[in-house]
């Protein structure tokens, strides 16, 4: 071996025992403790498929259809999928839009970008602030109870069929920035050409919104939605800060929980087969992103 | 749309105009909202840190201004009798070391799968692209183990490792494709006269880079900063507790005592702010490189 070529391995060399003992190691580990208790963070008592069937047959704060509409962490995770996801990404190209044709574009979008800059747990208590049930501090009840003298104040976050909506608008308003910048980019990037030839030809601007602009972000609105889709299958931090899962789990998503199970309520290897449904949700975009990779370096 | 045509302008040209004009009215309007609809739940916040207990219990935020009463004691009392001070520190002893480690291990490593013949590269990056989406929670409780057995768990050491290795996949998908895209020719001449690898990382790549590795910086300082999760897992010593761990930990107590919860979050905010403000090219371009493709 030449000296050229070790060197190559030994650059590479303090990154990949890190990978390898904190990611790759216990990424396997983990699927080996979700068919085991897991008891001591470690194997103890094989189970088998014991923890998936619980999860989805006896665990109602996680997969419950017996009644209608069905609830548990994974009902909640996918109406953040979509509501989160739409409302981030659609919010953020609307803004992008509109600021593009404003004078105060870097002022607006300064503006929308802030949240991205805070910890989600900042923005948690933030949000609680917003929502608090009583009207002399939250200016959502403030202005309820202001407008309609009749109305109660409401606990936002106490209320099983209002918590999770609730906790989606907060999502929303930290991640819409970060949508926003990056559609605003490929917006700049766009031809103007084609945008002038479509005003020549007498399209309205709603036209030549739908049927130039739209068409031609949509690789961009493509990766942001992958993106977002990724982060509530991550998601944690908000639920966690915000309501614990509460009210009696009814705003658990999988990300959180993952670990309540794990953590506060000590039972590691359910948690760890929380762990691997979350990675099975995932893989998609990992192949996505690997065909992705593939096809830049064969442009490269 | 009132705009009648006494002009010589051709009716089509008016009504175009006239419809741009309302638009833009409209845009504005629109826009107005959006700003105070993402303004008001920060600013309420922040007056309310600068309002004394008695008034945040009694009247709204948005009544601040008559009579005007303000005062600093919150954040006097969150940064020494409620340990924020402490914990302030404690986020910068986490953040640094979090910060730098990652990227130097990853400028390393990023410049050999860039530019260094290595057998199964292509292999490597495919894995890092998949560890890039991978949520940290799979891993959580094995690296727990492996910290409970060294002792690791509660150390900073332990923290610092955790967050380089979690940090490890991007920065180093980032700077490789960064470093890629530096023409060839600079490298093959560099060689050809004689420079080893190592001066043509440290004296040529380098300093190449340095927007580059700026925007990533700023990038794992925000994240590592503002995480939660790692350190709430990771950090349970409550003596070296970062600020988002400890402001999670007074929302037992206080969760309703929200002069010390909003002081709190916006000292937690500070550091953040500033850096978003003062670094914010850096920053966007460090917080979009991975969504945006090349």
């Amino acid at each position: 071996m030449s000296q050229k070529t070790w060197l190559g391995y030994l650059f590479i060399l303090p990154a990949v025992v890190l990978i390898v003992f904190f990611l790759i190691y216990p990424t396997i580990r983990t699927i080996q403790l979700s068919f085991d208790t897991g008891m001591g963070f470690t194997t103890t008592e094989f189970v088998g498929l014991q923890h998936y069937v619980n999860l989805f047959t006896r665990d109602r704060l996680f997969f419950d259809i017996s009644s209608w509409p069905p609830s548990g962490a994974v009902f909640n995770t996918i109406l953040w999928l979509i509501l989160f996801t739409f409302g981030t990404v659609g919010v953020g190209l609307f803004v992008a839009v509109l600021a593009n044709s404003v004078r105060y574009e870097v002022l607006i979008k300064t503006i929308i970008f802030v949240p991205m800059a805070i910890s989600f747990t900042a923005a948690g208590i933030i949000w609680r602030f917003v929502y608090s049930p009583d009207p002399n501090s939250g200016i959502l009840n403030a202005l309820l109870v202001g407008l309609i003298p009749s109305a109660t104040p409401i606990p936002w976050l106490g209320r099983v069929d209002i918590v999770n909506y609730a906790l989606i608008i907060a999502g929303i308003w930290l991640w819409t920035g970060f949508c926003m910048v990056i559609i605003s980019a490929a917006l700049k990037g766009l031809p103007t050409e084609v945008l002038e030839a479509a005003k020549v030809d007498g399209a309205n601007p709603w036209q030549s919104f739908w049927r130039v602009t739209f068409p031609m972000l949509w690789p961009t609105i493509l990766v942001i939605t992958t993106t977002m889709i990724i982060n509530v299958l991550k998601a944690f931090d908000l639920v966690y800060i915000m309501t614990q899962g509460g009210p009696r789990g009814a705003s658990r998503v999988i990300g959180f929980s993952m670990y309540w199970e794990t953590f506060q309520n000590g039972k590691p290897g359910y948690g760890a087969a929380i762990a691997v449904i979350m990675l099975i949700l995932v893989t998609p975009f990992v192949i996505i992103n690997i065909r992705r990779y593939r096809r830049e370096e064969r442009e490269r | 749309m009132t705009a009648v045509s006494s002009t010589a302008v051709s009716t089509t040209t008016t009504k175009r105009r006239g419809l741009r004009f309302s638009n833009k009215w409209f845009v504005h309007i629109i826009l107005f909202c959006l700003a105070v609809v993402w303004l008001v739940p920060s600013v309420g916040l922040l007056i309310t840190s600068f309002r004394p207990r008695e008034a945040i219990a009694t009247s709204g935020w948005w009544t601040a201004f008559s009579p005007a009463q303000f005062t600093t004691e919150n954040y006097m009392e969150v940064l020494n009798a409620q340990g924020m001070g402490d914990s302030f520190i404690n986020s910068f002893k986490i953040t640094i070391p979090g910060t730098l480690l990652p990227i130097i291990i990853a400028a390393v490593a990023a410049y050999a799968l860039a530019w260094m013949p290595i057998k199964g590269k292509d292999w490597i990056l495919v894995i890092l692209l998949a560890l890039l989406v991978i949520p940290i929670q799979t891993t959580l409780v094995p690296v727990l183990r492996l910290f409970n057995q060294f002792g690791l768990t509660g150390t900073y050491m332990g923290i610092w490792i955790a967050h380089t290795a979690y940090g490890l996949p991007f920065c180093i998908y980032l700077l490789r494709n960064f470093f890629i895209s530096l023409p060839k020719e600079l490298m093959e001449s560099a060689k050809i006269d004689g420079a080893s690898e190592i001066t043509i990382f440290w004296r040529i790549v380098i300093p190449l880079s340095v927007p580059a590795l700026a925007s990533l910086a700023i990038f794992q300082f925000m994240w590592v900063w503002n995480d939660l999760l790692v350190a709430l897992v990771f950090m349970s010593d409550p003596i070296n507790q970062p600020m988002t761990v400890r402001i999670q930990a007074m929302l037992g107590t206080y969760a309703t005592e929200w002069h010390i919860m909003s002081a709190a979050s916006f000292i937690s905010m500070a550091v953040p702010l500033v850096v978003f403000f003062a670094l914010q090219r850096y920053f966007v371009t460090g917080l979009t490189a991975g969504a945006v493709k090349q």
